[in-house]
Parts: C-alpha cells; structure tokens; sequence
C-alpha cells in the first residue's frame, strides 16, 4: 500500500492525555465516491455547483427534522468534559479530534446561517461562512469520528457528536460529497445483497465447504442451511462471517447452537448481511432499503423468528430502528425477542440447561472482552439493564475457564471503540485506525502484563477485523482477537457423531 | 489512474486495483506485486491463479476457508492456513492477492 508512513505511538502503562497537536490529522481523508459509486444510491455525482446553498438548506431540512440535532447545536457551553475522552484524540492529540471541536465544526456554519446573532453579528458568536475550507475540514474531521458515542456519556448535556457526524455526513453526501466506502457498500447491498458483493451461488459453495470442514472437525452432520422455507429461524448476520477470519469462527459457533439446541435455521441469500452502512452515513431512506431486505426474505421463507448475528451497527439498527423501518412483525412468535440477538439466544439456552460444554477446550486461551460501542451504547438485551454487558459475559464464563475484565473506565458504557467503527474501517484511513485504536491496546496491555490475557473476545464484524490489522502495530499477535461465538464453538457439546 | 507496460496502459482505481478485469496479463500482476513488495514465487501464483479461477465461476474473490482449505490441497495441509497465506501475501490474503490477480477489491467488514 502506497500510504505514507506514520509511527504507531507508544502503548503507556497509564493513560495520558497527549500533548495538543494542531493539525496533527489535516491530511487524513477518506476517498471521495465516485460518479457511478454516487448515482447509485441517487446521490449527486459529484461536488454540485450551487453546493453551499444546496448544503445550507439540507442542513435546515435535518435541523427541522430531527430536534435533537437543534437542541446538540444551541446548548454546548464548552465545559469540555467530553474533550480527553474521543479515542482519536487520544490516538492523535489533533485538538479538532476532540468532540466538542467536531461539533464546533458544524456549530459555526449552524450559528452563521440559523441564529439571529450569526446572521447579523458573526464575528461576536464565532460564525463562520460555509466555505470550500470549512467543507474540507468537514470531509477530513466527520470522517475521523466513528460514531461510538463515548463522548456523549460524559457531557452533563448528553450531546451526542455521533448525530452531529450523522448530519454532516448526510449533508456533504446529499451535494455530492459521499464517502467511498461506505456508499460503495451501500451499492453492492442493493445490487447483491451484502458488504461483500458475495453472489448465491458462491455463498452457498462457501456454506457446502463449511459442512465439510466442521464434520471432519468433529464426526457431526452440523448444516449451514441457505434458503430454507418453514424453518423457524431466520439468522442475519454480517457477510464478514462467511468470508473473513475469525469471523467465519463465530458462523461455526451460531450453527453448532443451533445444532444442538435442535433449532431449524436458514441463512437468506437475499438477506444475505446484518450490516448496514445506511446508518454511518446517517441517511435513513438507505437504511430502510437496506433492512427491507430482512422483512422480504423473512416473509417469503415463512420463518417465525429473526435473529442477529455477531455485528455491532446491526443490532443498533435492528434493535433501536427496524419495528419503525419494516415493521410491524406480527408475523413472528411473539414469544421471543423481536428481533432476538444470537447471544440472547445462546444465553436463553444455557439458561434452561439446553446446552452443554467442555469449558476445558477453552483452556489455552484467557480471555477478556471488548464491548462494542453500539451494543454498549445504543442497544440492550435480555430485557434488563445492563444486559448487553452482562449476557455476553456470561456466555463467556458459561464456556471457559479464564476471564478477566479490562480497566472499568474502558469497559461497559464506557468501552473504548475499536477505531475502526462507524464507516472508517478502510485502508485509506489506516493511520487514524491504528492511531484510534490506542485506548484499547493500553487497556489489553495491562490484562496482558497482569492476567496473560492471550484473547480478546467480541461481537462485532468491524471490531474483528479492525483489530486483526492494528494489534501487529502495537505487538500483538492478529489471531488474539475472536468472537464470543468462537469460544462457544470450541466448547460445546454436540451429542455423538452420526 | 494507471500504468504502462510494453505500450499497454492499464487503468486503476485510486487504490491501485485494476479497473477491467480483462487487462489483467502476468506482466501487470508482476508489476502490481512489484509495487506491493512482494516477490512472486511459485506458490504466490497458485494463490492467484485460483483466485482468478474461482471469481470466473463465482463472481467474488473465495472466502478465506474455501482459499485456505484449496491451498492445503494443492501444497500440502501444512500450507492450508491462513498464517502461511500472510507469509506469502504480508497485507493480507484477501486484499493484496486480490490486488495482484487484478480483481476487484473485497469490501465491508474485512
Ligand atoms: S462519537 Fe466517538 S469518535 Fe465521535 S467524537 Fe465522540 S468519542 Fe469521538
Ligand atoms: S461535554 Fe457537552 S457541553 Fe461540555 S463541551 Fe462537550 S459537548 Fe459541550
């Protein structure tokens, strides 16, 4: 890869707050959509002529809208509680990393265009003109912020900088000025229905291997079903887990529950990916499109359940946004969670003695856990407080042996993102990742050094494959990282081999 | 963007990955490996051979298991992993060899 180079920084004992450097991450950018890229999703092709005026009255039109967005740009009183607690200023010291200063970004056009003050007296307020500068700072900086909202748990004011993001992202994007990434993902779910562009013929070559591989594994008939109509779960999860490692681990893991729960299944090719970047790039008519997909595929294969694989975004989408985007799901056994996250489901399971394990198979690894900043942050599960930190945790000691936590202030709500989240997992990016990723590493380090933690478990595609990259940075072996259902997957007991 | 080898431009995206499909020939496959630091041997081809293989029947590059578990077949099970395709490919299987077998890069959570 032609990047140019940049230094991984010094994982500390402590964390410190870095010295300010101004600018630090001006040049980090994300490539800009192509044309085709673009009109796909029936965006503007490229920057549009009037843009500043087509921005302004996009910004009106959200700020109408959603009032959150109104009230997060009139209330800050720059207390800065939440300026030391973004990842990517602790990663790169760049002042504009810190939230407040991300929201400023927009808070200044806002007051220059939408106050009465900034209209008339700019210079008194801080307003500023949305100029092609103040659009690039936009373009560099709302890509630097992978929505994870840490920030938003320590403002007396709950401000929340991802919806900020969201907005700003949604404006550059509606005049032409989308991101690559995502909106390339975005194009291939409307095409083929998944992040990874993976056509049903090759996903179902992929699942027939995988029956190969886990019955040499194990002497056990375990199906990867595809397509199925009457089963009665549907399980939508992210296209990463039919492709990548670990992930590909964790798809073993959902099947072998399901196996020995004696649950019927079906995956969908039609509703092939969990993932939905229509909310990174906060357009909400993508993100309807986008879950649709699951509604059609659930109603044609008759299925009575609907459950979510291991994918952070996903199940906010599921959980905070599908009932409203392609509900309502009478359709389904109101008896389980609608939708149900496969770790609920698992969790249920070894509740009512349903499953049993080895935990011993588990032994050479210690484990710890990193919560994924839209499960910790913007979901729940199990119906009770804290169940999004409680129930994969439980899972976790359910199968092995060795556990231990990271640092409490790194943990939980507070859970430091994998730098990678909220659209930003490309390799254009690559120093802001590794640069972002440093909270985390510091906090494994110390359960490395104390615990000789040798595994990070999570539920998260993005989290797995953004730390398979980044931990080599920092010394760390790729294969440390792995999903809760990969430790469930080891364990479990099948019954005898047919 | 592009490149130029023996009179014949090869157009690429930004990332370096080329733009059609057909232009693909080994001279820009050396010339891509070239500029990604890495040495062709023997086995690299395999890798990429199968990768274009596999796309002409699949539309999409194998998943890691699918390439692990033909890799194995074709050069011993010791090779069969995922560690020994980071040997050969450093920035990873998937991408860098897609990159030199001149198909388009995978996206999303990978
Ligand atoms: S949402 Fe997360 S990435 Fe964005 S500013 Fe807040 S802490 Fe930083
Ligand atoms: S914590 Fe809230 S009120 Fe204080 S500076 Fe940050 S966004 Fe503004």
């Amino acid at each position: 890869m032609a990047a140019a180079p940049f230094a991984t920084p010094q994982l500390k004992g402590y964390p410190v707050i870095p010295l300010v450097q101004q600018g630090a991450m001006a040049h980090s950018k994300p490539f800009v959509a192509s044309a085709p890229i673009q009109k796909a999703l029936g965006f503007p092709e490229e920057l549009v002529e009037n843009w500043q005026d087509k921005a302004i009255a996009k910004m009106g039109e959200l700020l109408g809208k959603y009032r959150s967005l109104r009230v997060y740009m009139d209330t800050c009183v720059h207390c800065g509680a939440c300026s030391d607690k973004c990842h990517y200023f602790l990663g790169t010291g760049d002042p504009k990393n810190m939230p407040v200063a991300r929201q400023d970004l927009m808070r200044k056009v806002y007051r220059r265009y939408f106050t009465f003050a900034g209209k008339y007296f700019p210079w008194l307020v801080g307003a500023v003109d949305l100029t092609k500068e103040v659009l690039d700072d936009w373009y560099s900086y709302y890509n630097q912020c992978s929505e994870c909202r840490r920030c938003s748990v320590f403002c007396p004011y709950g401000i929340d900088t991802a919806e900020v993001t969201m907005a700003a992202r949604e404006i550059m994007a509606s005049v032409g000025q989308g991101q690559k990434y995502s909106n390339e993902i975005i194009g291939k779910v409307h095409r083929i229905g998944n992040n990874l562009g993976i056509p049903a013929k090759a996903l179902e070559n992929t699942l027939e291997g995988l029956e190969e591989d886990t019955k040499e594994a194990t002497g056990v008939d375990v199906r990867f079903p595809l397509n199925v109509k009457g089963a009665e779960v549907l399980l939508v999860t992210p296209s990463a887990d039919f492709f990548s490692e670990p992930h590909v681990e964790s798809l073993i893991g959902y099947a072998k529950v399901f196996h020995a729960a004696g649950i019927s299944w079906t995956l969908s090719s039609h509703a092939s990916e969990a993932g939905n970047f229509g909310l990174f790039i906060g357009n909400y008519d993508q993100m309807r499109d986008i879950s649709m997909r699951v509604r059609e595929a659930a109603l044609e294969l008759g299925v009575k359940r609907i459950i979510v694989g291991e994918c952070g975004h996903a199940w906010r989408v599921a959980y905070n946004f599908w009932n409203t985007l392609i509900g309502p799901f009478d359709f389904l056994d109101q008896r389980y969670p609608v939708p149900q996250h496969i770790c609920e489901c698992t969790y249920d399971l070894i509740q009512r003695g349903a499953l049993t394990f080895d935990r011993e198979a588990n032994d050479g690894r210690i484990i710890t856990f990193h919560d994924s900043c839209n499960v910790a942050r913007a979901s729940r599960m199990g119906g009770m407080p804290g169940g999004q930190f409680i129930i994969p945790r439980a899972i976790i000691k359910a199968v092995a042996n060795h556990f231990h936590d990271m640092a409490p202030e790194t943990i939980r709500e507070q859970t430091f993102c994998c730098g990678g989240g909220g659209g930003l997992l490309t390799d254009d990016l690559m120093e802001l990742r590794v640069k972002g990723a440093l909270p985390r590493m510091e906090a494994l380090k110390s359960v490395v050094d104390e615990h000789g933690v040798n595994f990070m478990a999570t539920i998260c595609a993005i989290c797995k494959a953004q730390f398979s990259k980044v931990l080599p940075s920092y010394g760390f072996e790729m294969e440390m990282i792995g999903g809760v259902h990969q430790l469930v997957g080891t364990a479990i007991r099948l019954g005898s081999p047919k | 963007m592009a490149f130029e080898l023996n009179g014949k431009v090869y157009e690429t995206d930004e990332e370096g990955y080329l733009v059609n499909l057909a232009d693909w020939d080994e001279d820009a496959a050396k010339y891509i490996a070239g500029v990604e630091n890495v040495e062709m041997t023997e086995n690299h081809w395999e890798v990429v051979n199968f990768l274009r293989e596999y796309y002409n029947d699949y539309q999409i590059a194998p998943a890691v298991r699918v390439l692990t578990k033909e890799i194995g077949k074709k050069l011993g099970a010791e090779k069969g992993n995922s560690k020994y395709l980071y040997e050969l490919f450093p920035y990873g299987p998937a991408k860098q060899a897609c990159k030199i077998a001149g198909l388009p890069k995978p996206t999303g959570c990978v």
